[in-house]
């Protein structure tokens, strides 16, 4: 960082008299070094992948995941400080429980995301607080369904008021990422953490705003972008966390779920083959 | 002086006449649910040699009156457990949305590798719903129901067991609920009389034994209906069917009942 805080970067409520927030800023470093994540929203689902940094040996090989169910149909990962990303989540579970408790409804990943910008926002302005020191992604699919009220028991009347406009869409995928300043915006696809430069730059290159990619051809091309995001700090070892989350009529029918093992180990196989590819074009 | 000391220092009902204490209640005592309101009535089920079969009809009735003719009173928790309620439909509603918070908690720590063997199985489920239903009883606050909790426990083995409404469970290899305790048990029983013979059990067997009870329900319970709900839980899954139809009835007996239509004695 260019400037040294002067003073200014010693509590959050204060501003740099050019207008900074320094906290933020450091905050924003500790995202850079954190492992990378990305999610890519594809037509028919969500898919979020993290490189999980293997820190020991000693550590049991899939065990302590990095990516999160929040509700049944929301997945939620983050880059930077762990117990942040941890503390992020189990605030967005308890925002989608009482979301349930007042609408007896699933809450949408839109209005998730917004609690939870509004939510990390806060520990910016007052004293006392540090601002979290993660960017999470949060990916989900909201049911596209009639969506039964919680503790429903009948149909209701089957003539006259009541219902839904016709023609038109209810939900689908959704992806969004929460930065450290409360800053959040949707994507098409989403990376954070140290290789994001690199990952932002493949999934650009996926054209995802056109809407093509199937969330099969999407669980390929994240395993390809992590491997390609690991380029960089190839010593250290990496896991490779998959999950996924599509419609009704998809795989997973509307839950958030890890990808299964065969897909995922002929997606990393994928992966693999495609950077040797790109190593012999080099040469 | 009187020698009650709760009357010490306070002015004499001899001279003053007796102390008006109305005003202390403005309202009466905390009061709880004394009877159900909109009740279901009797769910049935049996266990066979792989799984378990239950059933219950599709009415909410409000007193005498058939008032909602399309509720679903089994309600599937996973792959590996359905509930069937008896008595008051609110506080099956609820519970519902109880266990389905639970389902939810449940969901964050189970990845799919270990292949649901963390789920929640039946018995699991039924232990907890006791739990449940006992607190809310001691609280002199109970939900009003009595659940048949059918899956498979320990081992994938059929589960079968109830809980009422004062907490109170039991297990058999047979149970029914409401009129269906009197009413469709023996029938149950002649077919099933002890655990052994549920192991002979075939699913086709009990799936029709269970149709026959639902049927002999509706002949005579006045609180039931035609439609209704059976589900049938094995190591397949839950293959559970709502809208179901009593086939052929048969009326011939309800002319040798004193009472009946026209007949007065």
């Amino acid at each position: 960082m260019t400037s040294i805080g002067t003073g200014y970067d010693l509590d959050n409520s204060v501003f740099s008299p050019d207008g900074r927030n320094f906290q933020v800023e450091y905050a924003v470093k500790a995202v850079e070094n954190g492992g990378t994540s990305i999610g890519i929203r594809c037509k028919d689902g969500v898919v979020l992948a993290t490189e999980k940094l293997v820190t020991s040996k000693l550590m049991k090989a899939g065990a302590n995941k990095r990516i999160a169910t929040v509700d049944r149909n929301i997945g939620m990962v983050s880059a930077g400080l762990l117990p942040d990303g941890r503390y992020l989540v189990s605030r967005a579970r308890q925002e989608t429980a009482s979301w349930r408790q007042i609408y007896k409804s699933p809450m949408p990943v839109a209005s998730l995301a917004g609690r939870l910008g509004s939510f990390v926002q806060m520990f910016t302005m007052n004293g006392g607080l540090r601002p979290f020191g993660i960017t999470a992604i949060v990916g989900g699919w909201d049911s596209e369904g009639d969506m039964a009220v919680d503790g429903q028991v009948g149909a209701g009347p089957s003539v006259g008021a009541g219902g839904k406009a016709s023609g038109k869409k209810y939900g689908g995928p959704f992806l969004y990422m929460i930065e450290p300043s409360g800053l959040y915006w949707g994507y098409y696809g989403a990376a954070t953490g140290k290789g994001r430069q690199a990952a932002k730059s493949e999934l650009e290159k996926l054209d995802l705003s056109a809407g093509a990619l199937s969330l099969e051809q999407g669980v390929k091309e994240a395993a390809r972008i992590i491997y390609v995001a690991h380029e960089d700090s190839k010593d250290k070892e990496f896991e490779l966390e998959m999950t996924w989350v599509s419609g009704l009529s998809g795989p997973t029918k509307g839950q958030h779920q890890e990808v299964p093992k065969e897909l995922r180990e002929e997606a990393e196989r994928l992966a693999k083959k495609a950077l040797e590819g790109d190593d012999e074009m080099e040469e | 002086m009187n020698h009650l000391p709760q009357a010490w220092g306070r002015p004499r009902d001899d001279v003053y006449g007796a102390y008006d204490a109305s005003h202390f209640q403005m309202s009466g005592p905390t009061q709880h649910s004394s009877r159900p309101i909109v009740t279901g009535t009797s769910v049935v089920a049996v266990k066979f040699k792989d799984g378990v079969v239950i059933a219950a009809d599709n009415l909410a009735s409000y007193g005498s009156l058939a008032r909602f003719t399309d509720v679903k009173r089994l309600r599937t928790f996973n792959s590996k457990s359905v509930l069937g309620f008896g008595g008051d439909v609110s506080d099956m509603q609820y519970l519902d949305r109880l266990l389905n918070s639970l389902s939810v908690r449940e969901n964050y720590s189970t990845s799919i590798d270990d292949s649901g063997k963390s789920d929640l199985d039946a018995h699991n489920l039924h232990r907890y719903l006791s739990k449940v239903m006992y607190k809310r009883r001691s609280d002199f606050n109970p939900l009003w129901n009595h659940i048949l909790v059918a899956g498979l426990g320990e081992k994938d083995a059929p589960f079968l067991a109830s809980v009422d409404l004062l907490g109170t469970t039991f297990s058999s290899p047979t149970l029914a609920t409401g009129f269906g305790a009197h009413l469709a048990q023996p029938i149950l029983r002649r077919q099933v009389p002890d655990e052994a013979a549920s192991k002979e059990l075939s699913q086709e067997k009990a799936v029709e034994l269970i149709r026959e009870c639902m049927k002999v329900l509706f002949y005579r319970d006045a609180r039931s209906m035609d439609k209704y709900s059976i589900a049938v839980i094995s190591k397949s899954g839950v293959d559970l069917k709502e809208d179901e139809k009593l086939e052929n009835q048969s009326w011939a007996f309800a002319e040798g009942i004193r009472g009946y239509g026209t007949q007065v004695n």
